[in-house]
């Protein structure tokens, strides 16, 4: 494993080297919404429009072909990525949250009925909340919890309480967008599997930040967002083991996902055009294998170790301020997300105060009420780290934050 | 400060050309709020929209014609300090005048309507709905 090369990275990102007003560098520490692009992934969009740009599969003319033959190519790259084993089990969907409702209504309508049970805990983003309730309510289905400990992780030795030949579907998140908590998704996979259910991953935080292998993990769908993987916004993916893309209805009608049409019924086209109706988002699907070619060619691994290292640095410094309250587990159990409150501060004032000294957090709910409710506070302050992050951001951070202290008078 | 008026603030402002002083005087604004008693801070009068809650009462003075003043507060100081300016626009007037205020104007003329985040801004047009609204209510009682 190489070590990453910080300052090579950060000149990927041109967005990094463009000073704000009053020359303040940019300090980007809200990755986890959505993660700055390198300067490969801007190229190869704009390479799409002003080189080869067509609609995608159905030109045989020069450009619908270039255009076909990238996809595929950013398709199968894709595939290596989580190391699926087949390119038909990689849908393109419009993001995570397409992707997990595709699941819920897709799968979940034809294969739960009442009595079924669906495993969720509190940690879970909205996407990966809501549309369960929604099947929930429409198929008599009942969403149970899987109880989390003091310090935000899934509560495994509870696991009993909850799963049982009843559960048809355990949804879970790789990472929390909140917590930073990584959930371990190999042992859940085993454990619903022999209680006869499916596993459903949402990556949208996971997959940026460390090796995802479905195959080895024993996943059976996992979804992830472009955008959160220095990719094109607006583009998403959707992973199904193939036989249970079989068993999944698609969510949108028309254009490219049928077979044969009549007048009165349909038949469809196998996956994954089955759930790619209308026209897909061309540009960014193939710039989003740029993306992956990036985060490929810098490793894994080596993006997961430096993220660590800034991690660790950011949450021993952060203990330095008085009345700093980090919620979610130590860092052995997390992904590089902080989020803090500080006693007498109200989280949407730290982050504008951050904002004047150029420090970019989230605040907020994060999408996360169930959690923030657990965790009896209705907004909290998220720094998230991704790949062009260092020590010097987080040293940018502690200043900010002390500046805001000074002028909340807290100090 | 709660006697602060608009024009003086206006006047303020113009002395403060720069956002991040400006932040700092609504800051200062915000400390300097009189504190709404516990017994205000109910769900009932707290304004949905915001971010940060809002809890926001108004009090109809018995002159003739009745005047109207409001008493807010957040658990967010910069929204305490919006609510100084909320005050000072709408506090002391009457029902009539304070229906006729154009807020937005007002906020435009401030720089706030291009310094504050959407979150902020709705929350600050809720709270202004809600002052027009207890306007009204007070119109109705007089
Ligand atoms: C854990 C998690 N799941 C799902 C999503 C939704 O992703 P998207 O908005 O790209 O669909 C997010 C984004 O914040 C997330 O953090």
């Amino acid at each position: 494993m190489n070590p990453l090369d910080i300052d090579a990275v950060r000149g990927d990102f041109p967005i990094l080297h463009k000073p704000l007003p009053k020359g303040l560098p940019l300090v980007y520490l809200d990755s986890g919404s959505s993660a700055q692009k390198p300067q490969c992934v801007i190229d190869k969009e704009r390479e799409v429009y002003e080189n080869y740009y067509a609609n995608a599969y159905r030109g045989v003319y020069r450009f619908g072909s270039i255009v076909d033959e990238e996809l595929e190519g950013a398709r199968e790259k894709i595939r290596q990525f989580i190391n699926a084993e087949h390119s038909e089990e990689i849908v393109f969907t419009a993001g995570c949250t397409m992707s997990l409702n595709l699941v819920a209504s897709g799968w979940g309508k034809r294969n739960l009925k009442a009595g079924d049970e669906i495993i969720l805990n509190e940690m879970e983003h909205h996407a990966n909340l809501v549309p369960w309730q929604q099947l929930a309510l429409q198929t008599g289905a009942t969403c149970r919890f899987l109880p989390l400990t003091e310090d935000g992780r899934l509560d495994m030795d509870r696991i009993g309480e909850v799963l049982s030949d009843k559960t048809k579907v355990l949804a879970v998140t790789g990472m929390s967008n909140v917590l930073g908590t990584i959930n371990p998704i190999a042992e859940l996979a085993k454990k619903a599997h022999d209680a006869g259910a499916i596993i459903v991953v949402d990556g949208a935080q996971s997959v940026p930040h460390e090796q995802t292998d479905v195959v080895a993990s024993e996943i059976d769908f996992l979804t992830f967002s472009g955008h959160k993987l220095y990719g094109p916004s607006g583009i998403g993916v959707l992973y199904g083991k193939r036989e249970l893309l079989e068993q999944t209805d698609p969510m949108l009608f028309g254009g490219h996902m049928i077979d044969r049409v009549y007048k009165d019924h349909s038949t469809w086209a196998p996956s994954p055009a089955k759930f790619e109706a209308g026209t897909i988002q061309i540009a960014q699907a193939i710039a989003l294998g740029s993306a992956i070619d990036y985060m490929t060619t810098l490793g894994m691994e080596s993006v997961h170790a430096h993220e660590r290292d800034v991690l660790e640095y950011a949450y021993t410094r952060l203990q330095e301020i008085p009345g700093m309250r980090i919620y979610g587990p130590g860092i052995e159990h997390r992904g590089a997300i902080t989020s803090f409150t500080i006693d007498g501060a109200h989280p949407e004032d730290l982050a504008q105060l951050l904002d004047r000294k150029g420090v970019f957090v989230r605040h907020g709910h994060h999408c996360t009420m169930p959690l923030h409710d657990l965790l009896g506070v209705s907004a909290t302050v998220r720094a998230s780290f991704g790949v062009y992050n260092s020590r010097g951001d987080v040293d940018a951070l502690m200043d900010a934050i002390q500046f805001a202290c000074q002028r909340l008078r807290l100090t | 400060m709660q006697d602060l008026t608009i024009d003086e603030l206006y006047e303020e402002f113009e002395d403060l050309p720069d956002w991040d002083e400006r932040c700092d005087y609504l800051i200062d604004l915000g400390f300097n709020l009189p504190e709404l008693p516990a017994e205000a801070k109910i769900e009932e009068n707290r304004v949905h929209g915001c971010q940060s809650n809002v809890w926001l009462v108004a009090d109809i003075k018995n002159s003739t014609p009745p005047t109207v003043e409001f008493l807010a507060n957040s658990d967010a100081v910069i929204v305490n300090g919006l609510i100084a300016v909320i005050a000072a626009l709408y506090s002391g007037k009457t029902p009539q005048e304070i229906i006729a205020i154009d807020a937005q104007d007002v906020f435009k003329k401030l720089g706030l309507e291009r310094h504050l985040s959407p979150q902020r801004r709705n929350g600050l047009y809720s709270m202004v709905q809600r002052v027009r609204e207890l306007a009204v209510q007070a119109e109705a009682q007089s």
